[in-house]
């Protein structure tokens, strides 16, 4: 019994592991080449952003149109420590990771505290003021960073190594779904996932909507630029105007296509679109029509997304055995608060 | 002083383009609730429009300038099909959505917008590169209070200027008008009272679009450049100048577009980048003192 437990919960890690193997065969025997590979990593980083937003968007029901801004932070957080602090390129390779890890965590924090600080004023605007506010905050972010002169101002930084690899990737969108899973069946992911439903209510119920609004916005904004970090080192150049308003707006067009709520989702979101448009070349010019029609399709025909409201087993806790354990004991403990009352 | 009754200048002229704009943000919210992502694109298709639009008319050029006459045709063929493009969006696009949740409405005019960028890029009579706008109005240059002004200047603020002034009249003081205002407040109470709902959207619809075609007339005779993108960055802008003002307000989208523009242009001339980003910073310090925009009106939610 134990040992199917153990086997259940290992499943998805050896599910990505052998991925990671086949793909690793594959490419030794010359099928997979580096632009595939680069596109799985591209896929794995929109995973990672998606999941974020989905935190934002789709459990606490806020409206967050700027995304891209804290990625824009965690990318030249990241690069600034690995490339300008440390001198990424002329370290010797067994100091590399620790520098890389180092100069993600430092991404990850910019982004998070800016997430704090934009989270605190502006959550006090509900709907499409806040929506307006995350957008306006990622533009100013990208205006900031085209005024900076030492980071490369408009031109971009560039000579960033490139650490990444898949293998950090498919580590990282691992750590934040499994993160994120937990997190949303959590006491905290009830609070986040009553204010979505109805903020009033979760007020009322005694939740400090603030808190939990801050609590969601920061934890978002910290896995943006871990996965900014991220993007940073596959490409070895980042500039402000890749993370534009445009860029913001294919987070949320994954988040939504692939079904808002939904972790699972998040995943098929983020790697379908990623692979359509790349899938689509060989029509060249008609390519992001084409792709633009069939987005408009899925949200005419499905628009709950492809996998609204459904997980995957091993993104889902049974509910029943969530509940049941702290339920039995705290049944037990009124019975005897009772008995001596 | 006369450089900054220059800059004023400079800048109402941008600003009543984003004012037209940001008119037909501000009604598609007012009455479907819904952000009009590809309302940019309608900026757009009305420029482009127009560019081929005064190709079939070049016969008619006289000192490779058009008559006033053919002006007013060419502009109002324009807006009448523009206005029909948004409409066809509208239906094809918006309506099934009608009763869902308003973020797949935005999505898909992600799409939407999206679709109206790479399809005419796509078609080989238009294409990715930018043209060249023909010169609609007199580009004669006189000069007021030692600053330099051009009639496509004045023509392009009282044209905008009298849109604006049609518009409010229509919204306040005609049948249809009285119609958009009650779907506005409750749509389930307007069709109730015999109100065709429909009709009501597919109109404002169609006055959005035929304002952005007037809007990419006057960007694109002040800016002589056209191509398929020049819409998106438009489009956020007077997004940005709806808000403003208070989204579903008509007063408040001209006051908002006009702030906007004035101030793009008096910051880009102290630095280029900061122009861009100053309104989205006018826009958090006005958010953060009137939550709801200039001229909004704060709605408190009732359980």
């Amino acid at each position: 019994m134990n040992v199917i437990k153990i086997g259940k919960k290992a499943l998805p890690v050896v599910i990505v592991l052998a991925f990671y193997w086949l793909v690793m065969l594959l490419k030794s025997m010359g099928i997979v080449n580096n632009y595939y590979i680069q596109v799985m990593m591209f896929a794995g980083i929109n995973i990672m952003m998606t999941a974020s937003l989905n935190l934002v968007n789709g459990f606490t029901g806020q409206f967050c149109i700027g995304h891209a801004g804290f990625m824009s932070l965690g990318a030249y957080g990241a690069a600034i420590m690995t490339t300008m602090v440390f001198h990424g390129k002329s370290i010797p390779l067994a100091a590399q990771t620790p520098v890389f890890l180092l100069g993600l965590l430092v991404g990850g924090c910019v982004a998070a505290l800016v997430g704090v600080l934009i989270g605190l004023p502006s959550l006090k605007l509900k709907g499409d003021y806040l929506a307006i506010v995350t957008l306006a905050f990622g533009e100013i972010v990208r205006a900031i960073l085209r005024l900076i002169k030492p980071i490369g101002a408009a031109r971009g930084m560039i000579g960033i190594p490139n650490y990444s690899s898949l293998a950090w990737i498919l580590l990282f969108v691992m750590l934040t779904l499994y993160l994120l899973r937990n997190l949303i069946y959590s006491p905290y992911g009830r609070a986040f996932i009553a204010i979505r439903d109805n903020e009033i209510a979760a007020d009322a119920m005694g939740i400090n909507t603030t808190h939990y609004k801050i609590t969601s916005f920061c934890i978002a904004a910290f896995i943006a630029g871990v996965a900014g970090g991220l993007y940073a080192h596959v490409l070895a150049f980042i500039q402000p105007d890749s993370f534009s308003f445009t860029k913001s707006s294919d987070f949320l067009v994954y988040l939504y296509a692939g079904g808002s709520g939904s972790l699972t989702g998040s995943i098929v979101g983020a790697v379908l679109l990623t692979v359509l448009p790349e899938v689509l070349r060989f029509l060249s010019d008609w390519r992001l029509a084409v792709y633009a029609v069939i987005l408009v399709a899925v949200m005419l025909f499905r628009s709950e997304g492809l996998c609204g409201g459904k997980e995957l087993p091993f993104l889902r806790i049974h509910r029943t055995s969530l509940y049941e354990g702290p339920l039995f004991g705290r049944k037990k403990k009124t019975g005897q608060n009772q008995s001596r009352s | 002083m006369s450089t900054f009754l220059q800059y004023l200048i400079y800048g109402l002229q941008l600003g009543s383009v984003y004012a037209l704009l940001a008119l037909g943000y501000t009604m598609v919210y007012g009455i479907v609730g819904m952000i009009n992502f590809a309302h940019g694109d309608f900026l757009m298709i009305g420029a482009l429009g127009t560019y081929f639009i005064a190709q079939i008319f070049t016969r008619f050029q006289v000192n490779s300038t058009f008559p006033m006459l053919i002006v007013g045709v060419i502009i109002i063929i324009a807006m009448l099909m523009t206005g029909s493009i948004a409409t066809g969006v509208e239906a094809i696009a918006y309506r099934p959505l009608r009763n869902k949740p308003r973020m797949i409405a935005l999505i898909t005019a992600v799409g939407v917008s999206m679709f109206l960028e790479n399809f005419p890029r796509a078609l080989s009579f238009i294409g990715p590169n930018p043209r060249s706008f023909p010169t609609l109005f007199s580009t004669n240059r006189f000069s007021l209070a030692g600053a330099s002004v051009s009639v496509t200047q004045i023509i392009m603020i009282s044209l905008a200027a009298v849109m604006m002034v049609a518009l409010y009249f229509l919204v306040n003081r005609s049948k249809v008008g009285n119609q958009m205002r009650a779907v506005s407040m409750d749509k389930d109470a307007a069709a109730l009272m015999g109100i065709n709902v429909n009709r009501v959207i597919s109109i404002t619809f169609f006055i959005g679009g035929a304002l952005a075609a007037v809007s990419g007339i006057c960007y694109a005779s002040a800016y002589p450049q056209v191509d398929v993108y020049m819409g998106s960055w438009l489009g956020n802008m007077s997004f940005i100048a709806a808000v403003l003002g208070g989204i579903g307000d008509i007063r408040g989208a001209m006051l908002g577009g006009f702030i906007l523009g004035v101030a793009q242009i008096f910051a880009t001339a102290i630095n280029s980048t900061l122009g861009y980003a100053v309104g989205f910073i006018i826009l958090i310090v006005i958010l953060l003192f009137k939550p709801a925009g200039i001229m909004g009106k704060l709605v408190m939610e009732k359980v």
